[in-house]
């Protein structure tokens, strides 16, 4: 499967992505995502700190999933220069920020990537990289990772959509569960997920298709039930993650004909009680060209940080950015829904 | 095409209040109660009431469980189990009643 941007798909263009969600917003009678925090006296919404910086190190990716809001995979180029690392590590070295997210397309894909980690690590920060399992096994340059990550402490989050092979599959491409399953035995056997070792691998669920999730802690027991039942594998924690209108999963609600009722679903299940815990409040989200925003999904819809605050990591202001007003459009209805979804699972517990 | 049954009614469910609001509060309460975590869990009640919409053939109900199954993570395989559990009892509850019908027939019958 290629990218949308390979396909020339109009999805591929974030202002058509965001003309497409305030349509059926309008359309449909759906109340707008503003409209809705202004009612209840949350709007503007604001940073309240700067505790994460999260870094987008590149869309280059060996899979293509079909929900992956960045349009990650082997067609993407766009990868961060040692130039602008170097940015975010002046950054991570001044502003005390405590902890750095990686994150990609496959970060590890990403030529300086060990060297960021390194030097990330040497700074004292926490170090969390979104690994997708499978490149682990991709190729044998990557095969010592699980050694590498173990070195440095980096705290791993590997999306595995379900405990079986057909799901997964189905969302992220074929023989990836195997594959998946494989390389949590390889992490396990350096101590990954294990409670002594201190090692964390925690888990990812998003629903396989337009529905929303339910019951974060039950899922993890099923999860580790099964996984441990059959597979032999243990892991720490699993989030529960609710799909964002965007991107590629926009594409499959659409092409699925299921994009108005999987918006209503949204909206219909908003929780006020998510709003203090959005991530967006306490993360600034790096893209790979340095350019500044509140979050992940804020960086694929190029909606760059707040009008009157520098843009690049080179212009990083910490009095700037830590009470900044939050960019917000009609897909924040997707960390809003029930119990929540931002980087680490559910928001209301 | 009209049908009898239309799926967006399902999204009016709460409007049965409009006629008869005192009854309708204590079915959505109770309800509320009988699918809350309990000595079963609430995915198990969930896969017990996707089985129990295929028996009544209830279209909304099927809609609304087989969502409900999938966001509790539920397995296509364990949804299908569930619904052959209710064409089992459906099939076999047909089928205890030739009992009777042999009854009949041996005492009819030379
Ligand atoms: S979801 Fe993750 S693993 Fe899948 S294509 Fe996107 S970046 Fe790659
Ligand atoms: S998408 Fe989510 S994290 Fe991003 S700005 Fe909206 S609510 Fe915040």
């Amino acid at each position: 499967m290629k990218s949308l941007l390979a396909q020339h798909h109009e999805l591929s263009d974030s202002g058509r992505q965001l003309q497409l969600l305030d349509n059926v917003v309008y359309a449909s009678g759906i109340t707008s995502f503003r409209q809705k925090l202004d009612t209840l006296g949350f709007y503007p919404l604001k940073s309240t700190a700067v505790e994460i910086l999260q870094v987008n190190i590149g869309k280059m990716c060996n899979q293509t999933c079909r929900h992956c809001h960045v349009d990650a995979g082997p067609d993407r180029r766009e990868i961060m220069t040692r130039e602008t690392m170097e940015q975010c590590l002046q950054v991570l070295q001044t502003s005390a920020i405590p902890i750095v997210d990686i994150t990609g397309g496959a970060p590890e894909m990403n030529p300086h990537f060990r060297w960021f980690v390194e030097q990330c690590s040497s700074l004292g920060v926490k170090v969390m990289n979104r690994c997708n399992l499978t490149i682990i096994l991709a190729n044998k340059n990557y095969h010592d990772l699980p050694e590498f990550f173990a070195r440095h402490k980096v705290e791993l989050v590997s999306s595995l959509p379900f405990y079986n092979a057909d799901r997964t599959d189905r969302q992220r491409g074929e023989g990836v569960f195997d594959t998946s399953v494989k390389a949590i035995q390889m992490l396990n056997a350096v101590g990954y997920g294990k409670e002594e070792s201190g090692l964390i691998l925690n888990l990812v669920y998003n629903p396989g298709g337009a529905f929303l999730s339910t019951g974060q802690q039950v899922l993890e027991s099923q999860f580790k039930k099964v996984l441990h039942d059959q597979y032999a594998v243990v892991f720490n924690n699993l989030f529960t993650i609710t799909n964002m209108p965007i991107s590629r999963f926009l594409d499959y609600l659409v092409s699925s004909g299921n994009y108005e009722s999987y918006m209503e679903k949204l909206q219909a299940a908003f929780n006020p009680a998510t709003i203090n815990g959005l991530m967006c409040r306490n993360t600034i989200s790096v893209g790979w060209d340095g350019h500044l925003y509140d979050c992940d999904f804020n960086q694929m819809l190029d909606l760059k940080i707040g009008s009157n605050h520098a843009h690049h990591i080179s212009h990083f202001n910490m009095t700037d950015l830590k009470h900044r007003e939050i960019i917000i459009s009609q897909h924040c209805y997707g960390c809003t829904a029930g119990a929540g979804s931002s980087c680490g699972g559910e928001v209301v517990k | 095409m009209k049908t009898y049954y239309n799926p967006d009614d399902l999204k009016k469910f709460g409007d049965i209040a409009d006629f008869d609001k005192p009854l309708a509060d204590q079915f959505f309460r109770w309800y509320g109660d009988v699918f809350s975590e309990g000595a079963l869990t609430a995915r198990e009640k969930s896969l017990i009431a996707l089985a129990v919409a295929h028996a009544v053939q209830c279209p909304y109900c099927i809609e609304a469980y087989t969502e409900d199954t999938l966001a509790k993570g539920c397995s296509e395989e364990q949804m299908m189990e569930a619904v052959h559990v209710a064409a089992a009892i459906r099939g076999g509850s047909s089928l205890v009643h030739a009992t009777q019908m042999m009854n009949k027939a041996k005492a009819l019958t030379m």
